[in-house]
């Protein structure tokens, strides 16, 4: 080997059969740099010889993503290094990405193959100076930035209000006070102007100074924005004002005094930091519930190492790790329980209120609240991979996606101001024509300025986005997780629903449902006796009837002797007796005849699965086992029916059995005996009637039919794969779900709509009307300080309707 | 019409017209990738705006561009790449990467989170460059 050919394993997240891996290692031995690569699909893990010098870890990981798979594991260290680290960095394997500012580098890795030490180590060996770092917490350092704006504009407010209080005095009282008095004869006195431009100054180069350099850096970069209208409106007030005082023949010759509108200039920034603080604080809400998922997570975990019990940072458990939770502890990380026994509430992910009990084999999930029991379990989801962490990543990209109705806000405000401008000088052009040459200079400022400044092109960019972020985070927290704004887009528009039926509207697991003696036998002999035959067989009825019998209190015997009939029963000997359980065409080969028939073609019509019985010889009773509905799978139906939704239920299941169930909810429309393949017929059949259809199932063999769907809810624990191949996913294995997915997608739709609406129609009325459009009909014509206050208020007002979302009612049983 | 009537009108259509040149017709700035180990790198430094706001790269190879946010105005504080179904938020005064590989070539925008910044990245065909 020679100095630059390395070797380096990485996992592999996403392949879901053999010929992903094989297109996985095609990939990525066609890259360039790599002599070899293996993917083993059964490991999940990439092993890869490459040249360093030709590719490294980042560019592999690279060729992975783009095969539409992922690495997992990848952690982040930040370190203190001397010179230029990024290049070594990259060339250790596992190593993902460097960043480096200054002397702190950023190393993204992945854990499995390389650990924090490791890199550390690296970079020691490449002869550079590097120690470890702590990283500062996302949250953190997001509170920090808010608190840091929010000081500043709130200094900045002070300063501005105190400054155009007394400059607003000066302006307005003389207008009010009587003509003669001593008040208003002396600020009537041609010094006050000066006074005001004293006064106005530090608010116009302190309060405003942001808009001026904000908006000469976007005019640099041929854009405008916000700031820029902001700047203009109140540079021109200023600076004519300031004329005016200094050069008041100039401004107007055929007055002495021409008149100033420093209070314009003082107020309009004041109250448009006001609005801005205002906005802040309500936009700071709108990421709240995100912010309160992450922040849910525990920042410690006790793990054993070298057999004794020690706390460390979550960061630091990795996978494998035998974790240890006390009564009322936060588990840290995603995990299956190796011992002891507790309930564990796991709201926070499912919204489900209940806790769920969690014993030997059950899947734990960091961030979830341990009740009352102890336990420890064995880390399998560590950083970036546990469910809470995918449910953030999953929230934070649907909250950054674009949805299609925010198109043509976006082709608006993409050219808003330069049209604004250009309204702006007609309309100073305008009023220079029009108005008496004694005022014309001063009155065709005013309307400009008036329309430069009630233009608010922020209530346009805020509508969508804000409705967006505060309807996925509130789904987020009702365990509703919406892949991006445009399938929230699709499931207002939801009006005929295909449901799976096995553990969509059932639980996908039969229990026991009934037991029936006949003459001579009692039930509990017979469930006895059934109960304990059936533990030797490996049937999943057999299974039911087992757990069913214990909830019922039987104490069950030991087996004999047993002997498994493929496809018709079991034949066993307990407590010396003879059982035979299974089909009528076995109690037909042994010759038992009798009563079976009805009860059989009862229980089968009510979407049981029946099995006769015979004890020593004779027909003894028939018990039956089904796959239950979920509890509210029924009220979910009812209401999906009030919203005016079609239901429909689809299975590979019988007919009787899916008859059965459908009867028991409430659908009317049954497609039963379809292969997962004709499930997409069905919903292209219902789509091209013109509905917009939703599919709701469990995942991995529905897929096709949820990814032909207009939205695919996937429904359950939420693996990975039904992940992605939907739309929706429902982290709570209930039906309601998709009521109240379909009610926030509708709600937050609504606000989206009454936004986009407010902000196209206080724009298109407010700007025409400061440009003064009233005012030859009417005598209306706005003045600045009003058209301000308006603007101020339009953007926080847009941010508050989508702030209701939080609190809007949203059905629920 | 008086002669400052005339100079008004005179002086407001030079300015329309300006202003629509200078934002709608006139050539912006373009920054062109440096390739750095197989990757197109640019550095972006957000401030008001996205300077440089328009990006050239190629189809097929990744794309990586390091936002560094030099300011608080939490107006900046999120980037979009709406196409790429990729968000992120930039921490203050820090660099923040976004990683894409464009396949396909054509003319993606970026923006803040409210849409008020705008950027794009243009990716052309191997060949077109």
């Amino acid at each position: 080997m020679s100095e630059a050919a390395k070797k380096v394993t990485l996992p592999v997240t996403g392949m879901s059969c053999a010929a992903c891996a094989a297109r996985t290692e095609k990939n990525l031995n066609r890259a360039q740099g790599v002599t070899s690569a293996s993917v083993n699909f059964a490991t999940k893990q990439a092993t890869i010889e490459y040249d360093a010098d030709a590719t490294g870890t980042s560019s592999l990981v690279e060729v992975i993503r783009r095969t539409g798979f992922d690495t997992a594991g990848v952690q982040r260290t930040v370190l203190r290094v001397s010179g230029s680290a990024v290049a070594q960095a990259l060339k250790l394997p596992g190593v993902v990405s460097a960043l480096q500012e200054g002397d702190a580098l950023t190393v993204e890795h992945v854990g499995s193959t390389v650990q924090a030490d490791g890199v550390l180590q690296g970079l020691r060996d490449a002869g550079l100076v590097a120690e470890l770092l702590e990283e500062e917490q996302e949250e953190d350092w997001e509170a920090a930035a808010r608190a840091a704006e929010y000081r500043d504009l709130l200094s900045r407010f002070l300063v501005a209000a105190a400054l155009s209080v007394p400059v607003l005095l000066i302006a307005m009282l003389p207008h009010v006070l009587p003509d003669a008095s001593i008040v208003h004869n002396l600020l009537e006195l041609p010094a006050m102007g000066l006074v005001q431009l004293i006064l106005t100054t530090p608010v116009m180069f302190y309060s405003g100074r942001s808009f001026f350099t904000s908006a000469w850096r976007s005019f640099t970069h041929r854009s405008a924005d916000m700031n820029t209208l902001v700047a203009l409106g109140t540079g021109a007030a200023y600076l004519y004002s300031t004329a005016s005082v200094f050069f008041p023949e100039f401004v107007s010759p055929n007055t002495m005094h021409p008149p100033v509108y420093f209070e314009a200039a003082a107020v309009i920034i004041a109250l448009v930091i006001l609005g801005r603080m205002l906005e802040a604080r309500a936009r700071a809400q709108t990421g709240d519930a995100m912010r309160g998922l992450i922040g849910l997570q525990a920042k410690t975990a006790r793990v054993v190492r070298d057999g004794a019990e020690i706390d460390v940072l979550i960061e630091q458990v990795v996978v494998g790790d035998t974790v240890v939770v006390r009564p009322g502890e936060k588990i840290p990380v995603d995990g299956e329980v190796l011992t002891g026994v507790s309930a564990v509430d796991e709201a926070m992910l499912t919204g489900e209120s209940i806790p769920v009990t969690k014993v030997a084999g059950d899947e734990v999930f960091g961030a979830t609240l341990n009740t009352t029991g102890a336990f420890t379990y064995r880390a399998t989801k560590v950083g970036k991979d546990t469910a809470l962490q995918q449910i953030v990543r999953l929230v934070q990209e649907a909250q950054g996606s674009k949805a299609p109705i925010q198109r043509l806000a976006d082709v608006v405000s993409g050219v808003f101001v330069p049209v604004v401008l250009v309204i702006a000088i007609v309309t100073f052009a305008a009023w220079f024509v029009f108005a008496p040459e004694v005022s014309r200079v001063s009155e065709a400022l005013v309307a400009a300025v008036s329309v430069l400044i009630i233009a608010c092109p922020c209530a346009l960019g805020l509508a969508t986005p804000t409705a967006i972020m505060v309807g996925t985070g509130r789904a987020a927290t009702m365990g509703i997780l919406v892949k991006s704004a445009v399938s929230l887009e699709h499931a207002e528009k939801i009006n005929a629903i295909v449901l799976d039926k096995t553990g969509t509207i059932t639980k996908g697991k039969p229990e026991l449902k009934e037991v029936r003696a006949f003459a001579g036998f009692d039930e509990g002999e017979v469930l006895l006796l059934v109960a304990s035959a059936e533990q030797r067989s490996e049937h999943p009825v057999a299974a039911a009837i087992v757990a069913g019998a214990e909830e019922r209190g039987v104490e069950i015997a030991d087996v004999e002797s047993f002997e498994s009939l493929t496809g018709r029963g079991i034949v066993a000997r307990v407590m010396g007796r003879e059982v035979v359980v299974g089909n009528e065409r076995l109690m037909q080969e042994r010759g038992f005849t009798g009563a079976f028939s009805t009860p059989i073609f009862e229980l089968a019509a009510r979407g049981h699965t029946p099995m006769a019985v015979a004890i020593d010889g004779r027909a003894a009773g028939v018990v039956s086992v089904a796959d239950t509905v979920k509890p509210g799978a029924q009220w979910a139906v009812a209401k999906l029916k009030d919203m005016g939704v079609d239901v429909a239920m689809v299975t590979g299941d019988n007919e009787r059995t899916a008859e059965a169930v459908a009867r028991q909810v409430g659908i009317g429309t049954v497609v039963a005996q379809v292969l997962p393949a004709e499930k997409v017929e069905v919903i292209k059949k219902l789509q091209s009637q013109g509905k917009t259809v939703a599919m709701v199932g469990d995942g991995i063999n529905d897929a096709p039919a949820l990814a032909q769907a207009d939205v695919g809810i996937a429904i359950g624990t939420g693996t990975d794969i039904a992940m992605h191949a939907s739309d929706v996913t429902l982290v709570r294995g209930d039906l309601e779900g998709v009521v109240t997915a379909i009610n926030l997608s509708r709600a937050t739709m609504r606000s989206i709509r009454q936004n986009l609406f407010f902000a196209f129609v206080y724009n298109v009325l407010g700007i025409p009307i400061a440009a003064g459009v009233l005012y030859p009909a009417f005598g209306v014509a706005l003045s600045p300080v009003i058209a301000s206050l308006a603007m101020a208020l339009s953007s926080v007002s847009v941010v508050t309707n989508s702030l209701r979302l939080r609190t809007a009612r949203i059905a629920t049983r | 019409m008086d002669s400052a009537e005339a100079f008004v009108l005179v002086f407001s259509a030079l300015a329309v017209a300006g202003v629509v040149w200078y934002f709608f017709l006139s050539e912006k700035p373009k920054a062109v990738a440096q390739a750095v180990g197989g990757v197109q790198t640019f550095r972006v430094r957000v401030h008001g705006g996205y300077d440089p706001a328009t990006l050239v790269a190629t189809v097929g190879t990744p794309v990586r561009i390091e936002f560094f946010r030099d300011e608080t105005d939490s107006c900046s504080e999120t980037v979009v790449f709406g196409d790429f179904g990729v968000s992120k938020r930039l921490q203050p005064h820090k660099t923040t990467v976004v990683e894409i590989t464009p396949d396909k070539a054509g003319k993606f925008g970026f923006q803040c989170g409210m849409g008020m910044l705008h950027g794009s990245l243009i990716v052309k065909e191997r060949g077109d460059e």
